[in-house]
């Protein structure tokens, strides 16, 4: 259908090589640049717990001191231990989870591998329900394991293999921070994105690599990492015990449906109001329950740096663009007695028209396949720049569609001008001039 | 030079002249912008910590599970490695700049202030500190060997803790007490009086805040939890000097695992390796700017070059020179760069708006302005000199035969 058109671009291409070849390199960089930078961003703005996001909701209260206190301010985002232990007992979501990060040094079975250290979450059995995670083999522990401060844990496959090798790792005994712990579940590949539980353990933090029941921990005093915010006058020795006013524990509910949302932030107001009374909190209740997706856009998560990337490509790809429009147009203005020539023998303008379309589309489609390569250079960069999101970079298909279509209609929409120009060329008087 | 010929020129080629007066003007204020933005991003990386950076090592060990004893060991630890050749110097410290491990806290002028002065960045510093950092002391004196306690002894205690003397680093002096001398004034940073003795020169936050650049130094040795060692050695000796004292360590007590050992310049990359990459990311994209900016440029001057062949020939015919010819096209660029970085600079502005909303940056200083505006006025120049030489190198009769 567009063969003669083709082959006419191709023609003229061969014609101008050098001017061809800029403007395909050219378009392929701003391609280049535009995806590199949109593929980051999409991944880093991307749903952690696709299907279960809007399900899944953060608790916030506001423990702190009337002191600073201003109506209407964000309260703090994580929990005290008093509080988080409190929710958990009363239990009046469909799942809820406390928790927080930490590390543990892990001494393996053979005396001649080293004791290494593991990342570590120390929280309570709703955990892995409620965020879906994927199991091996096993399954996470049971409400009466916190209860109990069970020795038990669940440990990711990369662990399992360097601890027991390829057997299966359930009812094996790991020797963790000194104490024996079960191995009662294998926990699958899993690595939300962002790392949205707990975000101050990193935002782009792989998962952790042993999760140990929150109350085992503190009976054991494991090592936490992670934000600890504290007000008021400590008398207490130890930051984590149940009195001390500093909040440190991020706590996750699971409310099925928006009446239970409705339910479930009620009874955190009382919850408060209560506290209130009894002496133990200064402010009016100030509670939040945000969604994951709520949650991550409260506190942007996506690094600023990241989104000023794709503005600052974009505004590259439209120079790149611009070029191409004014490299297009004066190409086509010395065209103008070849397209006489053709409207004199028969040619319509929509033919002419097509014609500088089909120039400017295939222009496009060369920069759009430069451009992949150029994409996939950029992305190799980020992934090799050393930042915690690196290994998570990677081209999908969407993005490789986008690509080509971005390539397509930015060429396109370059070469209007030229072809809308092209076809008001007048044959007489550009014959005369011959 | 004559304007006026040129701009008739121009008039006539509307539509391509004004798509490189647009091009030009979203290079500069794309330019500018970033020229900014990479300034803040090395004057961030290049933060200076007031330590001596190249020459330290930092080491830190966990015990296994929580464990009794941990002063003794912490003595045999520094024996152990004052005894590595090439350690100069050992202290035991609470944090170090750009480590993301922070502790900080209010300062106050009275003990019952209701908001805090400002915040500060604590630190529990030992004896061998001052000469194992290299952190100067530049008024007052440095702590006296009695002044220093354990951290149990202060922290631990059920009490509320009293740290009698502290030092202060020179910007959190002229803060607290603008225009007074700090030595021997009270601050409270819990509800119980610390006097300053001594002022520290620089020393960087160990989350780099750069708002609140605020620090004290508290006469405390960490001797809770696990050592976090600082060792000064000789620049070219570190690595060895840090392997040679993890074996030490880790040959004296097995029941330990290391948490960290790093030198500290690396501990300086990793903490700004983001504002590193955004600051080549920008450099990067500046260059592209400027080169797909100057091919456009050539392009399309070689075009009207060759579009106004003849009128070329004609000027030549009746007796303009080559420089004429050169002068003519050189013009014709200076005036489009001209309108483009006078639209340019406007959207420079514009987009430090927007940007200003965004980060905590100031507005756009007119040197950066400037900085765009010479830049595209030299790139015009260069891009545009190839095929104006070419232009006046038309021999007159070669152009006539074309007609």
């Amino acid at each position: 259908m567009l063969g003669y058109e083709l082959e006419l671009a191709v023609r003229s291409f061969r014609r101008n090589k050098a001017l061809t070849l800029l403007m395909v390199l050219a378009v392929a960089l701003g391609i280049g640049a535009a995806m590199t930078t949109l593929t980051v961003y999409t991944i880093l703005a991307a749903d952690p717990l696709p299907g279960r996001s809007q399900n899944v909701y953060i608790v916030h209260l506001d423990p702190q001191e009337l002191v600073d206190y201003v109506p209407g301010e964000e309260p703090q985002d994580q929990l005290t231990r008093y509080d988080a232990e409190a929710l958990l007992r009363e239990h009046r979501a469909d799942r809820q989870a406390m928790m927080t990060g930490g590390w543990v040094a892990i001494q393996p079975e053979h005396a001649q591998v080293a004791p290494f250290r593991a990342e570590a979450r120390y929280t309570s059995g709703d955990f892995f329900a409620m965020f879906g995670t994927p199991f091996v083999s096993g399954s996470g522990w049971s409400a009466a394991d916190d209860e109990a401060r069970a020795r038990v844990a669940v440990i990711s496959q990369s662990l399992a293999r360097k601890l027991f090798g390829g057997a299966d790792a359930v009812g094996r005994t790991a020797r963790i921070a000194g104490a024996d712990f079960r191995i009662v579940g294998v926990m699958g590949p899993w690595r939300p994105v962002p790392h949205f539980y707990d975000l101050y353990y990193g935002k782009y933090a792989d998962a952790e690599n042993v999760f140990l029941p929150f109350s085992t921990s503190r009976d054991l005093k494991l090592e936490r990492d992670g934000t600890l915010n504290c007000w008021g006058t400590q008398r207490s020795k130890d930051l984590t015990s149940l009195d001390a006013s500093c909040v440190w524990i991020q706590y996750w509910v699971e409310l099925g449906s928006a009446e239970k949302v409705a339910a479930y932030k009620r009874y955190l107001d009382d919850y408060s109001a209560a506290q209130k009374s009894a002496g133990r909190y200064e402010r009016p209740p100030n509670t939040r329950l945000y969604s994951v997706m709520d949650y991550l856009r409260v506190q942007s998560v996506v690094p600023e740096d990241v989104r000023l990337q794709v503005w600052l490509a974009f505004g590259f790809l439209g120079v790149c663009l611009l070029n191409t429009v004014g490299l297009l147009l004066a190409k086509c203005l010395r065209r103008s007695p070849e397209i006489g020539v053709r409207r004199a023998l028969g040619a319509s303008r929509r033919r002419i028209f097509v014609q500088f379309l089909v120039e400017a589309g295939v222009i496009g489609l060369a920069g759009g396949a430069l451009g992949l390569v150029v994409t996939l250079l950029g992305l190799w960069g980020v992934r090799h720049n050393g930042e915690a999101f690196a290994p998570i970079v990677s081209l999908d298909w969407t993005m490789l569609g986008t690509n080509f279509a971005i390539a397509l209609l930015a060429s396109l929409a370059a070469g209007l001008l030229p072809a809308w120009r092209a076809c008001e060329v007048t044959p007489a008087l550009q014959l005369k001039s011959q | 030079m004559e304007v006026r010929p040129i701009l008739s020129t121009l008039r006539r080629h509307k539509t391509a002249a004004a798509l490189m007066v647009l091009e030009i003007a979203v290079t500069c204020a794309i330019l500018c912008n970033a020229v900014f933005l990479i300034v803040d991003r090395i004057d961030r990386v290049t933060l200076p910590s007031g330590l001596a950076e190249h020459e330290l090592v930092q080491i830190r060990l966990s015990d296994i599970a929580a464990r009794e004893g941990q002063k003794a060991r912490i003595a045999r630890d520094f024996e152990l490695l004052r005894r590595i050749p090439g350690v100069k110097s050992a202290a035991l410290v609470s944090q170090v700049p750009f480590g993301n491990r922070s502790r900080a806290g209010g300062v106050n002028l009275t003990p019952d202030q209701p908001k805090a002065t400002l915040n500060a960045a604590l630190w529990d510093i030992d004896e061998h500190f001052f000469e194992t950092t290299g952190v100067r002391v530049i008024a007052g004196r440095a702590f006296a060997p009695d002044e220093y306690h354990d951290f149990n002894d202060v922290f631990a205690t059920g009490e509320m803790p009293q740290v009698p003397v502290v030092m202060v680093t020179r910007r959190t002096a002229e803060k607290v007490f603008p225009g007074q001398d700090p030595l021997g004034k009270t601050i409270y940073i819990w509800t119980t009086p610390s006097r300053i003795v001594g002022v520290v020169d620089e020393l960087a936050r160990p989350n780099a805040n750069v708002q609140a650049p605020y620090s004290v130094l508290m006469p405390v040795r960490q001797t809770i939890g696990s050592g976090y060692f600082l060792l000064r050695t000789d620049r070219a000796q570190r690595d060895a000097v840090r392997i040679a004292a993890v074996d030490a360590l880790m040959n004296a007590d097995r029941d330990r695992v290391v948490v960290k050992q790093e030198n500290l310049d690396d501990v300086r990359k990793d903490y700004f390796r983001q504002d590193a990459a955004m600051a080549w990311l920008l450099v990067a994209v500046c260059v592209a700017l400027l080169v797909v900016t100057a091919l456009g440029i050539v392009g399309l001057a070689s075009f009207w070059v060759q579009q106004r062949t003849a009128t070329i020939g004609i000027r030549r015919a009746l007796g303009a020179t080559r420089g004429q010819i050169l002068r003519y096209f050189q013009t014709e660029n200076f005036l489009l760069t001209t309108a483009g970085i006078a639209l340019g600079l406007a959207g420079a502005l514009a987009i430090n708006l927007v940007v200003m909303a965004h980060y905590e940056l100031p507005r756009l200083p007119w040197i950066y302005l400037s900085i765009g505006a010479i830049v595209l006025w030299l790139l015009g120049q260069l891009a545009v000199l190839g095929p104006a030489l070419r232009a006046a190198a038309l021999p007159p009769a070669a152009v006539m035969r074309l007609r």
